[in-house]
């Protein structure tokens, strides 16, 4: 008892550190994917009264009296503290439904002045997209504390005014595709290093000597440059007049420099030399661990080299070789510098769009919901890792 | 015959890992300003250009200051957590294993994202404490897991035996314990100040134009035209690198040694 109580007191510093540092501000930012807190303090009234609606048909007088009341109340309190709540609310509502960054402003600027006779007629002079029942669903989705819009938007999903959920118009539908281009990258990626890797951690494993300690420096030495200096001198080799086209046309090989950057291909290359390390280490940890003697036995029992391999070989070495692609492909997914750099508009992964709606279109609840995707993929990936090699020897890089 | 094949594929391979840097470096010499061969001339013109630039050295300083600093605090933290780690059984470990860990596998877009959002309203974003910080949660993990593996070679009888001579358990871990798993431990601050270094995207997006290192620069550079200083940086950086492999490979089989000795 004491002894664990010590030991918890020891990590103490540590796991506070990280909880301050980086379990608490990913959970506050991935909480942002299931809340939704920017149209409630502005609409309190509208919201309230839209749910009880059924969203089947434009609600009546009540909803739009109590639009004018809290656009009223939310453009004085503005005016008042400069909090800018109204265009935050339009910019959230803007998300789900295009056209309202504009629409909301302008019906707050134009119902402050006092009319006569019912709300919906004002309203509804003032802009007919009120008369739209989907207008409104949008309010109503916003109106929080929870909502499961960011991450049905992260998977091209939409709920209409009457709750259904259906799939996002075709011209919105991004995000499925670049999941599986994130993947479908990774998976390459995984088996290109694999295919490059295992001879070389064969080699390594079974040279010995000068040769080997040679070989795996040159494993360790790109492991430790910094992965902008890689992915730059691969945008020196690549682009148009880089070393490759100079070369080729130096040599007579070609007319034109060939496109060989912002493309898929520039991507993968890249990315293959930047990961080939993490499959190459862990093949050689397994290579070296094989008894060499359990071949030689079964060749001594008349087994051709090839059945070895498939039956000696290849089974001993699978935890290995899966902890190796799991490690690529885990550390691929997240992958944002190299595509950033290297690749068109068409090649960028999921962490580029995190980044893109977190920075430029401020959009924090999709970048938390597609940060939440690409977190679910390598949580599975990891505990695919744990039980294939053991958590109990994490492989010191 | 076999064996020809995979030698060939083997070499081929290790000359695809170093060729992109073999190629990079002699540019940084180059008397020109082409990013191709052959080389107009040698020299050392874009070396001259990156000290005497505005915003090259600064970043260069910032590297070595932040990476420092980083490093400082996750060996002072991970150092203790690793024996604690190392003395700790069952679910506890188990967990706590997971929060040190996690750094390793989180994608660090989202760690990035995710400071730039806490860090907000702390006044943090655009400063040296934050970007320090968020580089020390990412390089504690290296620590924690290198001084684990130097401790596999300590033999936990010594901490009874200085216990029984009378030494409380803080005196007996820096009497007993430190000076034996010391290359470890600073084979872990390497690890952190290299993970420092070579970071990019929390750079990005929670440092201001006052903290820009090394990388984020470079990383501006590389977005439009790619300037021969930019080459000059990138080799900089391999120099480093080499350096810091050399230092970490000495400490470990340092460490190594002890542990069998």
């Amino acid at each position: 008892m004491k002894r664990t109580s010590a030991a918890a007191l020891l990590t103490a510093p540590l796991l506070l550190f990280l909880l301050l540092s980086f379990v608490a501000p990913i959970g506050a930012f991935l909480w942002r994917a299931a809340s939704d807190s920017e149209v409630a303090p502005v609409l309190p009234r509208t919201v309230a009264v839209l749910a009880a609606w059924d969203g089947a048909a434009v609600p009546g007088e009540d909803a739009f009296a109590a639009l004018v009341a809290d656009l009223r109340e939310a453009r004085a309190r503005d005016r008042e503290t400069g909090a800018g709540s109204i265009p935050r609310a339009a910019a959230r509502l803007n998300a789900d439904r295009p056209g309202f960054r504009g629409l909301l402003p302008m019906t707050a600027r134009r119902a402050e002045a006092a009319f006569d006779g019912p709300a919906r007629d004002a309203v509804l002079a003032i802009s007919d997209e009120w008369n739209q029942a989907e207008t409104w669903g949008a309010i109503r989705r916003a109106g929080g504390p929870l909502s499961s819009f960011h991450v049905l938007t992260a998977l091209d999903l939409r709920q209409d005014a009457t709750g259904a959920i259906r799939a996002a118009p075709e011209d919105q539908s991004v995000f499925r595709a670049v999941l599986l281009r994130s993947l479908w990258i990774s998976l390459l990626v995984t088996a290109a290093c694999l295919a490059l890797g295992w001879p070389l951690a064969w080699l390594i494993a079974t040279a010995g000597g000068r040769a080997s300690t040679l070989l795996l420096g040159a494993v360790m030495l790109p492991f430790w440059i910094s992965l902008v200096v890689r992915t730059a001198a691969w945008m020196v080799l690549l682009q148009r007049e880089g070393v490759v086209n100079v070369a080729l046309r130096g040599a007579g090989l070609i007319e034109s420099p060939l496109p060989l950057m912002m493309n898929r291909f520039a991507v993968v290359l890249a990315m293959v030399h930047i990961l080939l390390p993490f499959m190459v280490l862990p093949l050689v940890a397994t290579f070296r661990a094989l008894d060499p003697r359990l071949p030689r036995a079964a060749a001594s029992l008349g087994a051709a080299p090839w059945r070895a391999f498939l039956r000696i070989t290849l089974p001993l070495s699978l935890p290995g070789v899966g902890a190796g692609c799991l490690l690529v492909f885990i550390q691929a997914l997240g992958f944002y510098v190299t595509p950033a750099l290297l690749g068109g508009p068409n090649d960028q992964m999921l962490a580029w769009f995190v980044g893109f709606y977190a920075t430029r279109s401020v959009n924090w609840g999709l970048a938390a919901a597609l940060s939440l995707m690409l977190l679910v993929a390598v949580g599975l990936c990891v505990a695919l890792y744990g039980r294939l090699a053991g958590f109990r020897r994490p492989g010191a890089a | 015959m076999g064996r020809a094949v995979l030698w060939a594929a083997g070499v081929l391979v290790a000359l695809f890992l170093l060729a992109p840097i073999v190629a990079i470096v002699p540019l940084s010499f180059s008397a020109g300003s082409f990013l191709f061969y052959p080389l107009p001339g040698l020299s050392l013109r874009w070396y001259q250009d990156f000290f005497g630039s505005d915003f090259w050295l600064p970043a260069l300083w910032n590297s070595l200051g932040i990476g420092a600093a980083a490093a400082a605090l996750a060996t002072v933290l991970g150092t203790p957590a690793a024996f604690g780690l190392w003395r700790a059984k069952g679910a506890f470990r188990a967990v706590a294993m997971g929060v040190v860990l996690a750094p390793m596998v989180v994608p660090v877009i989202v760690v990035a994202v995710a400071l730039l959002l806490a860090f907000g309203p702390l006044g943090l974003v655009a400063t040296h404490t934050g970007l320090v910080v968020a580089h020390a949660a990412l390089g504690a993990p290296f620590v924690v897991v290198t001084v684990l593996a130097s401790l596999e070679g300590f033999d936990p009888v010594q901490l009874r035996a200085a216990a029984a001579c009378g030494a409380g358990p803080l005196r007996a871990f820096f009497r007993v314990c430190l000076p034996q798993i010391a290359p470890g431990v600073a084979a872990g601050a390497v690890f952190a100040f290299a993970t420092s270094l070579d970071e990019v995207v929390v750079a990005l997006f929670v440092a201001g134009p006052a903290q820009r290192t090394l990388p984020r620069q470079m990383f501006s550079g590389l977005n439009d035209q790619i300037s021969l200083t930019t080459t000059a940086a990138a080799a900089m950086l391999v120099a480093f690198s080499v350096l810091l492999l050399l230092a970490v490979s000495w400490l470990q089989s340092r460490s190594r040694r002890r542990a069998s000795g």
